[in-house]
């Protein structure tokens, strides 16, 4: 379970960002709106133990990001959170096999080839497996952070814009995909977007204002 | 999935920038290892062609010139010495000199010195024969173990000596007797494997010839062929003391003293203010030497540290500029778990394994130099120069290489491990 309570950030030199208190259960699926400047990101960063926050705290599970030291929400991040971001930025140097069992790594996972080959095989990029990020189309580049985002199973997987630099048939494509792999780890899913294509899918919705 | 391992992934991915760091370093370090590797191997072979010789004596002219031709065979001889004159310093029971070997130098074989003197010479070198014996007779040489192998000398082998010092057919003392080979030395890694040496008399009975022909005419050749025949036989037989000849010249004298006391070290001003003859020093001439040949070495050593220092400074902008292309996929590897101390590491290690790489780049350049050098460097120093040998300061140099990658790399490996997930990420939007 995640839970927000009286969140607040405050950037330097500007007013305070107050959130709504937030809940959402193992395998709820979210979509949060909003306009911009309305602080989604800023939330999914805070949710996400990327930043701070000024007031309040966010727990997951019985785990408070605020009581605890940097170095074991760095480790507790790689375990148990899972991030897609508008671009994959997959490391440069190594290829699609290899940034994600770096990934297993960083989470402290054991490394498993043949688990990543299944899941690049559901989201149908197995033969680019060992490719160089960079030679990946846009809509395949999402899709290895989709991978890289549930590869360890984790149990919060946050979307920030996953989809708005893709074109409608890769948006959609995406969006299924996932939707289909964070219900694969009973993961909760929390989208934050300004891409009206993804409205429709998800029944939960919190828009800031 | 190592840091180490990621690291040299990350380099792997700029191989242009790679190539121009590794040239650079290896360029630094491969010409301080080559400045190493000559000196120490040119110190030790001046060292030990000193041979323990107190004093060097020859005609008036640079005390310098008179050391590097007469212990090292480098230079042209200063002249001649006439042995009327230097009768005192062939007394053998002079009160001062242990030693003193007569050189007479100015013949040459296909390039390889001949020199003529006496039995002390080889023991000067403490020369082992690994063939033959001492030449005994007249136009009996012994030749050094790198003479032997690069012209391919067998005993009994015989050859007719050049006048100078360098290969020139039109010199060949044509009318003399040939030498012949009746001892070859062991390698001793001093200047005696480059040498020919014959007894004194040797060269004269060489050099008497050649003024005959000169003065006299073509018809008297058989006669005086003759002639110097029983010429010869008349010196063998005698087998007269060297300062008997006083009619004849050497060139130099090499001398051990007794002991190192007042008297000794009184004798070479003496020699060099009553006498027409010069007395050098070895040790003093050759630190002359050492000081002369210093500023192009130190010249050259800051060139090298110049261009090492430019290496460590593109090794720094091209992690630093990295870092920015980079940005994203770090603040991307926090976000997955990555502790600050990680991306530390990976940039540290990314500064080092280029260090490292330079380095064994540079020491491949230097001992490959090395190996088209000794040729060169044999010929014009006429000693054995080696691109096998190792060094210390080579261990040293890898010291320091390390230090110049891990100091390139540390501003960039701080800036990586303060990467700002939030503020990256976030800036990163539409």
């Amino acid at each position: 379970m995640l839970k927000s309570i009286n969140l607040s950030f405050q950037y330097s030199g500007s007013t305070s960002i107050r959130f709504p208190d937030f809940t959402a259960e193992q395998g709820d699926q979210w979509l949060i709106l909003g306009p911009s400047g309305s602080g989604k990101t800023t939330l999914l960063h805070l949710l996400g133990g990327l930043l701070s926050p000024t007031e309040g705290n966010v727990t997951l599970g019985d785990f408070n990001y605020a009581t605890i030291s940097a170095a074991k929400l760095d480790k507790f991040r790689g375990e148990n959170i899972g991030i897609v971001f508008q671009k994959a930025h997959a490391v440069q140097s190594l290829s699609v096999m290899e940034n994600l069992l770096l990934t297993q790594q960083l989470g402290g996972k054991s490394l498993d080839k043949k688990k990543i080959m299944d899941l690049l095989e559901r989201l149908q990029i197995a033969h680019k497996a060992n490719q160089k990020p960079n030679r990946l189309s846009a809509g395949e580049q999402q899709r290895v952070a989709i991978a890289r985002a549930v590869v360890n199973q984790p149990r919060l997987i946050l979307a920030d814009e996953p989809t708005s630099a893709l074109d409608d048939k890769n948006s959609t494509e995406v969006q299924n995909l996932l939707k289909e792999s964070a219900e694969a780890v009973k993961a909760i899913l929390l989208v934050v977007t300004h891409d009206n294509r993804l409205t429709s899918a998800f029944h939960k919705q919190l828009l800031l204002k | 999935m190592s840091i180490l391992h990621l690291s040299w992934k990350n380099i792997l991915n700029k191989p242009l920038n790679l190539v121009l760091n590794l040239v650079l370093f290896a360029l630094g370090v491969g010409l301080i290892s080559l400045l190493l590797l000559v000196n120490v191997q040119l110190e030790d072979k001046f060292e030990k062609n000193f041979a323990g010789i107190d004093l060097v004596i020859g005609a008036k002219g640079s005390p310098l010139q008179l050391i590097l031709s007469s212990l090292y065979h480098l230079d042209a001889p200063t002249g001649n010495m006439p042995v009327s004159e230097a009768k005192a310093f062939l007394n053998p029971k002079h009160p001062i000199f242990k030693s003193a070997i007569p050189l007479s130098l100015g013949d040459s074989h296909r390039g390889y010195r001949i020199v003529g003197t006496n039995t002390g010479f080889i023991d000067l070198y403490t020369a082992k024969f690994a063939d033959g014996k001492l030449f005994e007779e007249n136009m009996e040489v012994v030749v050094g173990a790198t003479v032997a192998k690069n012209l391919n000398i067998k005993l009994a082998d015989e050859f007719k000596s050049s006048h100078g010092l360098i290969e020139d057919e039109n010199l060949v003392h044509e009318d003399a007797a040939p030498f012949k080979v009746v001892g070859i030395l062991e390698k001793t890694g001093s200047v005696i494997d480059q040498l020919i040496v014959t007894k004194t008399q040797s060269i004269w009975a060489v050099h008497d010839e050649h003024s005959h022909e000169a003065e006299e005419s073509a018809d008297h050749k058989h006669n005086e062929a003759e002639h110097n025949l029983e010429h010869d036989e008349a010196e063998h037989s005698e087998d007269l003391p060297l300062s008997s000849y006083e009619d004849k010249s050497i060139t130099s004298l090499l001398v051990k003293f007794k002991g190192r006391n007042i008297q000794a070290l009184n004798m070479a001003r003496n020699i060099n203010e009553n006498t027409n003859f010069q007395a050098a020093t070895p040790a003093i001439e050759i630190n002359r030497l050492y000081t002369l040949l210093g500023v192009g070495e130190e010249a050259l050593k800051a060139m090298a540290l110049l261009i090492i220092f430019v290496s460590g400074l593109s090794i720094f902008i091209s992690l630093f500029s990295s870092l920015r292309e980079r940005k994203y996929e770090l603040a991307v590897m926090r976000t997955l778990g990555a502790r600050p101390g990680f991306l530390f590491q990976l940039i540290i290690f990314e500064g080092i394994i280029i260090a490292v790489l330079g380095y064994f780049c540079g020491i491949a350049l230097s001992h490959g130099s090395m190996v088209l050098l000794a040729d060169f460097l044999e010929k014009s120093y006429r000693y054995d120069f080696s691109a096998a040998i190792f060094l210390k300061e080579e261990i040293y140099i890898f010291g320091g290489s390390l230090v110049i990658g891990i100091i390139a790399a540390i501003i960039p490996a701080f800036q990586a491990s303060k990467t700002d997930i939030h503020a990256t990420l976030a800036d990163n939007k539409g």
